[in-house]
């Protein structure tokens, strides 16, 4: 949670405590759900039914700061309660250690109202799911460094992943790596061909620590590019939900599309080499220093975006909390100067120098 | 012109992964020369890279198990490509468990290098990863900017110490110094040393040899008739020694360096089957 947000949201609910965060372009929500019976003692408490239960949340780093060193905490801690007290402004943290040493912590917290991100993972038209180790193996060949990552689904069932290049960056300049995992590496695939999405890697990579760590299999919902992306973790006292905005489809359609032939799935036997003698030609009689510009191929026209009056209403995007900054367009906040009404210069007016001759799948 | 190459065996895959890990230390951009039988890694020295210099010579036969190369032309029968080497490292740096690694030139974008990682998988089918690094053709009308640099006429020529040892010692000094002299002499002596307002600080090693240099054509070589004792040395920017140190995975077979006396130090790094030579220009 820490790594989505700054603030902690905390929720005792009758279905149990709800821990959630959301980041500060409000492009990433995550919410985990304890039950009752994962605790020794659960009581949500609150006043006379019918009134809504209490709210708060408090500074991420003070809270984390009274379990920072796990080894220790399992070493010497043998209960830990946790106590909102209203009239105090507090929310008590208390750890039952050995040899009768009880140390208790008092964190301020803040009214607030609700932190929901609106999303319904039955409206998603794909599911995949998975073990946490197969994406992190997966995961793993992405820098650290790299922002955002596309999933798609391409011919013949399997799943790729590739890191995504913004269109203002040079083509000519940036190391592409895509990886393909076959359908029967996902314990369920459920998903419309052609799909595609790109969101944020840092808060999944997040997730994906947690799921390796408590060994769940991961859930991914989507739907089309714009809508958000949601990853759920399921367990009988633990439920995780963790919903990201995603690239809608104007700056998608940059990209070599994955929906179209010329996809770059190998094949088995990848026979044949490129051929480079026409580049090379144009390369020797150009006069110019520099050599002609980077080939390219022209680039598909996309597929007209399906502009719903849904999808213009942010509203479905995320519950507003009133006091905090105004509610933002979270694509356009996120992706800065990416997001251009009428999309990136699409016309094919490169000249094209040499063919593609690693297109046939 | 085509390229496509083949790494089966994981020894080899490492071994080459090493290899392209000390170049990414080495040059941000370098010139990768592909013949019928070898690969070579050329920094030329340019002023961007402050002077320094990179000759690093491959068999391939050491290192794929296919190696398919068709040049510009037939009396050509070369490619020369500048890539930025730290892609290359990152692409080689998660496949280090694959069945197969296959490097190919592509056409996608534009002109790209494409290594293509066959991981094993728990699924019937394996898992597979490409990365596209961008690469740049060279032009036939430049190749001669990118040949062989000739051993200079050193005054001094002596094996390396322990890199390791080197290494750290460079590693400490570069902490109170930008730059380093290194002098040496034919009596196997080598002093490391660093000057600032403050503090001056010498490693001394002794018992180095001198490697013998046989001179091609029988004339003198230009360090005979040089008095044993006396040292070459030249002042370099210390960090491009530490780079140099900092990027040898291995020790290698032989490590040795000639010194032309305040001019260029002149670093050769042997191993079985990779040849690195490293040109330092001295500084006033």
């Amino acid at each position: 949670l820490s790594r989505i947000g700054d603030e902690l949201y905390l929720e005792p609910t009758a279905s149990g405590l709800s821990l959630r965060a959301v980041n500060s372009s409000r492009s990433a929500f995550a919410s985990f759900l304890f039950a009752p019976l994962f605790f020794q003692l659960y009581e949500p408490g609150g006043p006379a039914p019918g009134t809504e239960c209490f709210r708060c949340k408090v500074h991420m780093k003070s809270f984390l700061g009274v379990f920072r060193s796990l080894p220790s905490l399992e070493k010497s801690v043998g209960k830990c309660l946790i106590l909102l007290k209203p009239r105090a402004s507090r929310l008590v943290l208390q750890l039952h250690c050995k040899y009768g040493v009880t140390k208790t912590h008092n964190l301020a917290f803040q009214e607030c109202e609700e932190l929901q991100a609106v999303f319904d993972t039955q409206c998603c038209s794909s599911r995949l799911c998975a073990p946490a180790r197969v994406l992190a193996e997966a995961v793993v060949h992405f820098p650290l460094t790299l922002a955002e990552v596309t999933l798609g689904t391409g011919p013949g069932g399997k799943i790729s992943l590739r890191n995504y290049t913004e269109d203002e960056a040079e083509p000519s300049k940036t190391m592409v790596t895509e990886l393909w995992l076959a359908e029967d590496e996902f314990q369920s695939v459920a998903v419309s061909p052609g799909s595609c999405i790109t969101f944020c890697l840092k808060e999944f990579r997040g997730l994906l620590t947690f799921a390796e760590a408590s060994n769940l299999p991961l859930t991914i919902h989507f739907d089309e590019p714009g809508r958000p992306v949601i990853f759920t973790l399921d367990d009988t006292v633990l439920e995780v939900h963790l919903v990201l905005a995603t690239l809608s489809n104007l700056e998608s359609n940059s990209q070599t599309p994955l929906t179209n032939g010329v996809s770059h799935l190998p094949t088995p036997s990848d026979d044949f080499a490129d051929d480079l003698g026409s580049y090379m030609v144009a390369l020797e009689t150009s006069t110019c220093e520099g050599g002609p510009p980077s080939p390219t191929f022209p680039l598909h026209t996309p597929r007209p975006a399906q502009r719903d009056p849904e999808e213009e209403d942010e509203e479905d995007e995320e519950g507003a909390v009133p006091g905090t900054p105004p509610h933002k367009k979270f694509r356009s906040l996120f992706f800065g100067s990416v997001l251009t009404p009428g999309g990136p210069g699409l016309a094919p007016t490169q000249e094209v120098l040499a063919e593609d001759s690693d297109g046939e799948c | 012109m085509r390229f496509r190459a083949k790494i089966v065996d994981l020894a080899c895959l490492n071994h080459f992964s090493r290899v392209i890990n000390t170049i990414a230390k080495l040059a941000k951009t370098c010139t990768l020369r592909l013949t019928v039988c070898k690969l070579y890694f050329i920094l030329s020295d340019k002023v961007a890279n402050g002077g320094a210099s990179m000759w690093c010579e491959l068999c391939q036969g050491n290192f794929f198990d296919e190696f398919q190369m068709e040049g510009v032309a037939a009396e050509h029968n070369e490619i020369y490509l500048e890539l930025v080497p730290e892609n290359l490292s990152r692409a080689l740096k998660t496949a280090q468990s694959a069945k197969a690694v296959k490097i190919k030139l592509t056409n996608k974008h534009c002109p790209c290098l494409t290594v293509s990682v066959e991981l094993p998988s728990l699924s019937s089918s394996s898992r597979i990863v490409t990365h596209d690094i961008p690469v740049g053709v060279i032009p036939r009308r430049i190749w001669n900017d990118f040949r062989e640099p000739s051993v200079p006429d050193f005054d001094v020529s002596i094996y390396l110490p322990v890199l390791k040892t080197m290494k750290s010692v460079v590693e400490r000094m570069k902490n109170l110094s930008n730059f380093i002299v290194i002098e040496a002499n034919l009596s196997g002596e080598m002093n490391l040393k660093i000057e600032t307002d403050l503090v001056s600080v010498t490693t001394h090693f002794k018992d180095l040899r001198n490697p013998p240099w046989a001179s091609e054509d029988g004339c003198q070589s230009s360090t005979q008739g040089r008095d044993l004792e006396s040292m070459a040395e030249a002042r370099i920017d210390i960090k491009k020694l530490q780079q140099l140190l900092a990027g040898q995975q291995v020790n290698p077979t032989k490590a040795l360096c000639n010194i032309v006396s305040k001019r260029i130090v002149h670093f050769i790094l042997l191993h079985e089957d990779v040849s690195l030579q490293y040109f330092i220009p001295a500084l006033a």
